[in-house]
């Protein structure tokens, strides 16, 4: 696992690096901002998904060793979020605050994405085994539980932002609801915890 | 074997001399030029990254030579969900899409009802050309060169009744040649009609071309609607029937999302649609933004087709 880990790691930095290649091609369409922003926030929900499967992937084909990849997916999807927020802050707001914390307050569909993205800046920060140690796993699990209100956050801001054809979202949706209802399963059947105390792991 | 390291394993370079050691008054000036320095250059690069556009002042969307977007972006960059709903869809899957012959009819509240063909209208009616800025309601626009000919032509010579207040205009429905039609995305066929005083004003024009060719199959071919001052939707393309009624038609996005589609959809930057501003657009072809104009820069030709109306309301 820790011979893959690199080549996982510049797998998953293509869809970033193809960005100023295409750029340079000049094959970003009629519309490259729109392009650069669309791309960057599929990528952000897109890590986001594949952080939340490596649970369900690593019982179910009882591999363990996923486990060592989950935090380098989860960083990922931090930064796709990071960089799609700076396209849109710079792109559409000049970096404006004032004009980017009115958007945020005015629309449900920046106020969810942003939202969902602030939500896991304290998940990049702890994701080091210093912060594990430190916090303790019960606390640290507390905090990393915010992934899940994240994802739905992020589903959510790209609903609200297609016009009427909501297929492509509703994949995502499907996805994710997937991988919640797999866990609600596993706390139920397999572990047979109460559903609140599985969802507060510090009451464990 | 071991490496120990001593005092003479620092190189002379990384030391500093006495005398700059000692002249403390030296550093705290230079310091202090540094702190004027840094500021300064700081600005100055704010200053030059004017180039990349970084903080550039926002243009109106309608400026004397305005160069025109591109053929290529105007026929690869549409909204034309009848071959799909990505943008690049209809340039790729509507060429099979048969546009000779093709007919519209026109009927209802008229003395003279008739079904006209395409190429019969091109001949009646002289081809003017027509350079427009498009303003999607999605807030990305273009300037495009139409050509075509006034509605109002045509209307007259159907010679509307007098209770006739409104035009219906439907495109073609048919699934075969329009694959996006299998789709319920919207209500098939598209729908879309304008007040008689909109459709008989002299800057709504029926196109047939664009760049001085045919219009092509992705943006409306035969034969399409062109109301510059409303969102794109409005423009209806495509168009099979064209019908004079006296009640306000339903149109195809209103059906679909009446709160966030009105009948009259005139572009108005302090009206935003609402899930998103519309006070900016960016066009195509351009990386900054523009100020989005009332009736898209087209206010004193149309302006009073509106006077004493709550445009808010009525969005």
């Amino acid at each position: 696992m820790s011979r893959i880990k690199p080549l996982v790691f510049l797998v998953c930095l293509l869809p970033f690096l193809r960005l100023p290649l295409y750029g340079y091609l000049g094959s970003l369409g009629p519309d490259p901002v729109a392009f650069l922003i669309h791309s960057t926030g599929i990528w952000s929900l897109v890590f986001l998904l594949i952080t939340l499967s490596v649970t369900p992937a690593r019982r179910i084909f009882r591999y363990p060793q996923l486990l060592l990849l989950r935090r380098m997916f989860g960083q990922y999807a931090f930064f796709y979020g990071v960089i799609h927020f700076l396209l849109y802050a710079y792109f559409d707001q000049y970096f404006s605050l004032t004009a980017i914390w009115r958007d945020i307050l005015d629309r449900p569909f920046i106020m969810t994405g942003f939202t969902g993205l602030a939500l896991l800046l304290p998940l990049s920060c702890t994701s080091t085994n210093k912060w594990m140690k430190r916090l303790g796993i019960a606390r640290w699990r507390y905090i990393h539980w915010l992934i899940y209100p994240s994802a739905i956050l992020s589903v959510v801001h790209f609903w609200l932002e297609v016009k009427r054809d909501i297929r492509e979202p509703l994949v995502y949706a499907a996805l994710l609801g997937v991988l919640l209802i797999y866990r609600l399963a596993y706390m139920f059947y397999v572990k047979k915890a109460s559903f609140l105390m599985s969802l507060w792991p510090k009451s464990r | 074997m071991m490496i120990i390291r001593n005092k003479e394993d620092i190189p002379s370079s990384e030391i500093t001399e006495e005398k700059v050691y000692l002249d403390r008054r030296a550093f705290f000036k230079k310091a202090a030029s540094l702190g004027l320095i840094v500021p300064g250059m700081a600005a100055k690069l704010v200053q030059a990254s004017g180039i990349f556009g970084l903080f550039p002042p926002l243009k109106p969307a309608a400026m004397p030579h305005d160069p025109l977007t591109s053929f290529h972006d105007i026929t690869h960059y549409n909204n034309f969900y009848e071959f799909g709903t990505n943008k690049s869809d209809p340039s790729k899957y509507s060429g099979a899409l048969s546009t000779n012959p093709w007919q519209v009819k026109i009927d209802g509240l008229v003395r003279r009802p008739g079904v006209y063909s395409v190429n019969d209208l091109i001949h009646k009616y002289p081809q003017q050309d027509r350079v427009y800025r498009l303003r999607c309601v999605e807030a990305w626009s273009m300037v495009i060169p139409w050509s075509g000919f006034p509605l109002g032509s045509l209307l007259k010579q159907a010679d509307p009744l007098g209770h006739a207040h409104f035009v219906e205009f439907w495109t073609l429905y048919d699934p075969k040649q329009m694959p996006g039609q299998r789709v319920p995305v919207l209500d098939w066929p598209y729908r879309e009609g304008l007040r008689l005083d909109e459709a008989m004003h002299p800057l709504t024009i029926l196109a047939t071309g664009l760049y001085g060719k045919p219009l092509p199959n992705q943006d409306g071919a035969p034969i399409r609607l062109v109301v510059p001052w409303k969102y794109g939707f409005k423009s209806i393309k495509s168009i099979v029937r064209i019908r004079l009624v006296e009640h306000m038609p339903q149109t195809s996005w209103q059906m679909a999302a009446p709160d966030e589609y009105g009948f009259y959809s005139n572009v108005n930057p302090k009206v935003n649609h609402p899930r998103w501003s519309q006070a900016t657009e960016r066009r195509i072809g351009e990386w900054g933004l523009r100020r989005t104009l009332l009736f898209n820069g087209y206010a004193n030709q149309v302006g009073s087709l509106y006077s004493g109306m709550n445009l808010r309301k009525n969005f």
